[in-house]
Formats: C-alpha cells, sequence, structure tokens
C-alpha cells in the first residue's frame, strides 16, 4: 500500500504529544496501544493545560486526515461509538463554557425580523465590538521582531492548514439559496478550480518561503490551548446541524475581520522583510476577504434568515464566539511571544 | 446574448462586480480581476485600488478611532 497522503505530496500528519492523562490515554488508544473501548476515559488535566483541548482536537482530526501512527491511520477509528461519546462529552463542556462567556460578554445583540440592510449593518457593528483584547495583527505592524512573527505563523498554521474546512461541514445541511452563496466563498478559498490558488496552498507556500515547516499540522505540538480551543469551536458549529445559524454567523464574523487585520499584517512584514510568498497570502486576504465579507453578510446570513426566520440570535452567538475566541487567542499568543522574547533576551545577557 | 453585468452597491461599503472585471483608473492603468466576485472601492481609502480592502470602515466609523486607522 502507497503512503498515504494529506495532498500535494505532503505526508500524513503525526500524533502530537500528549498533554495530560486524557490526551494520554487517547493517543495510546489510538496507536493500539491501549483501549478506551468498555473503560472510562480518564478526568483531563485542568482547562489551559491543553489535555482537554488537544483531545477533542484530535477526536475532530479523526474526520479530517487521521494520523499516520494510529491504527489504520484513524480510519477505523473515526466512527468507533465509545469516541464520539467521548467527542459528545468534551463537546457538550465546550459549548457549555461558551454559552456562558457569550452571555457574560454582552455583545450587541442583532434585531430579529429586521429589513436585511438593516441586520447587515448590524452585524458590522457587532464586529466592531471592543473583545477588550490586543490585536495580533497590530502588534505585527508595529512591533514584532522575526522569530516572534514566525511564532505567530505557527500558532495561526493550526488553522490555515484547513482554512475554510470546518465551514465546509454545514453545506449540506444548507437552504439552497444559502448553499449558492457559501460556495460562491469557498470557491475563492478553494482556488476557483485552479488547485496552486487553494488559501491553503498559498499558506504553505508562505511558511516555506520562510523557511517553516508547512506540513499539515506541522505545529500542533506547539500549539496553545486557547488555539487548539479556537479550532475546536469551529468544528463544533460546523458538524451540528443544530449549530448551522451559528457557524454561519462565525464564518461570517470571521470574513468581517479579516481585511483590515491582514492589510496591519502586510505593512508588518514589509517592515521586516518577509518572503514575498507569505507576503502575498496576506495581500490576497486583503482584497479576498473584502468581497467575502460583503457577501457574507448580506448574501450568506441574509438568505439563511430569510429562510430560517428568528435564526439571529444564533447567528449572533456565532458571531460572538468568533469575536472572543480571536480575543482569547490573541492575549494568549501575544503573552506567549513577548514572554519567549524576554527569556531570549535574559539568555543572551547570561 | 449575454446576460448582463450584475453590480450591486453595498451600503458605506463597495460596488460588487460579479464575473470578470477590468477597471480602468484615472491614469489610464487597466486592472483586471477574474474572481467569481470582486470588490471595487467606492471610499477612496483603499490602499490597494481600484479593489477594496476594507479601509472603508474606518472613514465610516468617526472619532478617534478611524482617525487611527487612517494614519497608518
Amino acid at each position: 500500500m502507497s503512503t498515504p497522503q494529506t495532498g500535494n505530496g505532503q505526508s500524513m500528519p503525526t500524533l502530537p504529544r500528549a498533554r495530560g492523562p486524557l490526551s494520554a490515554a487517547l493517543i495510546a488508544d489510538l496507536r493500539g496501544e491501549t483501549t478506551l473501548v468498555d473503560r472510562t476515559p480518564p478526568e483531563p488535566a485542568p482547562l489551559g493545560s491543553g489535555d482537554e483541548e488537544l483531545a477533542l482536537w484530535l477526536l475532530y482530526e479523526l474526520h479530517h486526515h487521521g494520523f499516520d501512527d494510529a491504527v489504520d491511520g484513524g480510519t477505523e477509528h473515526e466512527w468507533r461509538p465509545d469516541l464520539l461519546a467521548l467527542r459528545g462529552d468534551l463537546e457538550r463542556r465546550l459549548e457549555q463554557r461558551w454559552r456562558e462567556r457569550v452571555a457574560a460578554a454582552d455583545l450587541p445583540e442583532l434585531p430579529v425580523g429586521a429589513e436585511p440592510a438593516d441586520l447587515a449593518r448590524a452585524f458590522f457593528a457587532l464586529c466592531e465590538a471592543d473583545t477588550g483584547a490586543e490585536s495580533v495583527a497590530r502588534f505585527l505592524q508595529r512591533e514584532a521582531d522575526e522569530e516572534q512573527l514566525a511564532e505567530v505563523l505557527r500558532q495561526r498554521s493550526i488553522y490555515h492548514v484547513k482554512e475554510q474546512d470546518a465551514a465546509m461541514w454545514t453545506l449540506p445541511r444548507l437552504p439552497d439559496t444559502t448553499k449558492a452563496h457559501l460556495v460562491t466563498i469557498a470557491a475563492d478559498e478553494y482556488g476557483n478550480g485552479r488547485p496552486d490558488d487553494l488559501h491553503a496552498q498559498l499558506w504553505a507556500r508562505g511558511m516555506r518561503a520562510c523557511g517553516l515547516d508547512a506540513a499539515y499540522a506541522a505545529h500542533v505540538d506547539g500549539a496553545l490551548p486557547a488555539v487548539l480551543e479556537q479550532n475546536n469551536l469551529m468544528s463544533l458549529l460546523g458538524l451540528h446541524r443544530r449549530l448551522v445559524p451559528a457557524a454561519l454567523g462565525h464564518l461570517a464574523a470571521f470574513e468581517v475581520t479579516s481585511a483590515v487585520p491582514s492589510r496591519r499584517v502586510v505593512r508588518g512584514m514589509e517592515r521586516l522583510g518577509a518572503p514575498e510568498p507569505m507576503v502575498a497570502y496576506y495581500r490576497e486576504h486583503m482584497v479576498a476577504d473584502a468581497v467575502h465579507e460583503q457577501l457574507a453578510v448580506r448574501d450568506l446570513v441574509g438568505s439563511y434568515v430569510a429562510e430560517v426566520p428568528g435564526s439571529e440570535p444564533e447567528i449572533a452567538f456565532g458571531a460572538a464566539v468568533c469575536l472572543l475566541a480571536e480575543a482569547a487567542t490573541a492575549t494568549a499568543v501575544l503573552e506567549h511571544v513577548r514572554r519567549d522574547d524576554e527569556t531570549a533576551a535574559g539568555e543572551d545577557v547570561a | 446574448m449575454s446576460e448582463p453585468t450584475q453590480v450591486t452597491l453595498c451600503e458605506d461599503g463597495p460596488m460588487l462586480v460579479r464575473g470578470e472585471v477590468v477597471v480602468e483608473d484615472e491614469d489610464g492603468q487597466r486592472h483586471v480581476s477574474s474572481r467569481p466576485v470582486t470588490a471595487v472601492c467606492r471610499c477612496g481609502a483603499s490602499s490597494l485600488k481600484p479593489w477594496c480592502d476594507g479601509s472603508h470602515k474606518a472613514r465610516a466609523a468617526g472619532g478617534p478611532r478611524a482617525r487611527r486607522l487612517g494614519s497608518v
């Protein structure tokens, strides 16, 4: 049998390092060393350790590319009832946590039953809400050094290697008009029929040009718990029909908050003399996401609300998840790269 | 005969054009976009004219935030 690949000559990912009892037990199970079948999985280490976050990320990844060093590449694990039950438990905890966070954040609401133009205006206003977090893009634009930029790219790569994929889980569950609008946006994300222009491929070229590992899931061992959680949230919203409106709200908020930060990232990369393919990735997103944000808010969300009246609060929930998860990630990433910078400076002195 | 070109004007935002488009700017330079949908700048603030880059938000917002965004 030939070596399985994720595509474009990239080898399949391998299982990451465990971060606590739950992820350790799960990884050992996926490798075929022990089994969780008929056993109660161990309690995860506290949130923030990455144990629970990694376990759920692993379970979602079974539905993406699996793992080269799992039994049968993980294909036999994908629909195992005990692993789905574990995933369900972790998902309920994740959703509960973020329902509470969104409620506590008290972000602007979307009006129910409003005219399309008023809904669009309210959606853009919601995305302007101050989450209190510092912007990673602004940090890259003004302050970051080369190594800090590289570390931000490693953290961002957890998402960009599967850009748009989680939102596509919603496609078969959408009303026809909304389906058409999602595909319009997705066509751009997936290269408009040109595989080389696929955004995940543009990203991989940028990473290679920066001397960073471009393989799928190459940087998971170093991924901050907040980054894994942000990724898990996208999978959670995408994979549950009940959460379709939230997934659409998330996608639209993601697009609305992308073009202007991408411009800042481009400025920062130009300041640091970053390799052109990486700058090109963000330059492409300045233009692409300026289109996508309009399509996502006016067509995608607009058509869904027309088809499913009363879905506005769940759309707002998804948008809020996007904004607050990005705020949490930004805070964690900036704290991480600044701390590493201080550590490095200390070592230089020593 | 082909279908007429569909153009959508977005409130406080760009003009969306469906299908391939060529924009000739003030200097006579031609810019081609082969995206399924293209956002053409209407506010004049884009750093990538003639295409929209989301800069209209800073203009529309007003106040200190707009000035800060506008200064970068």
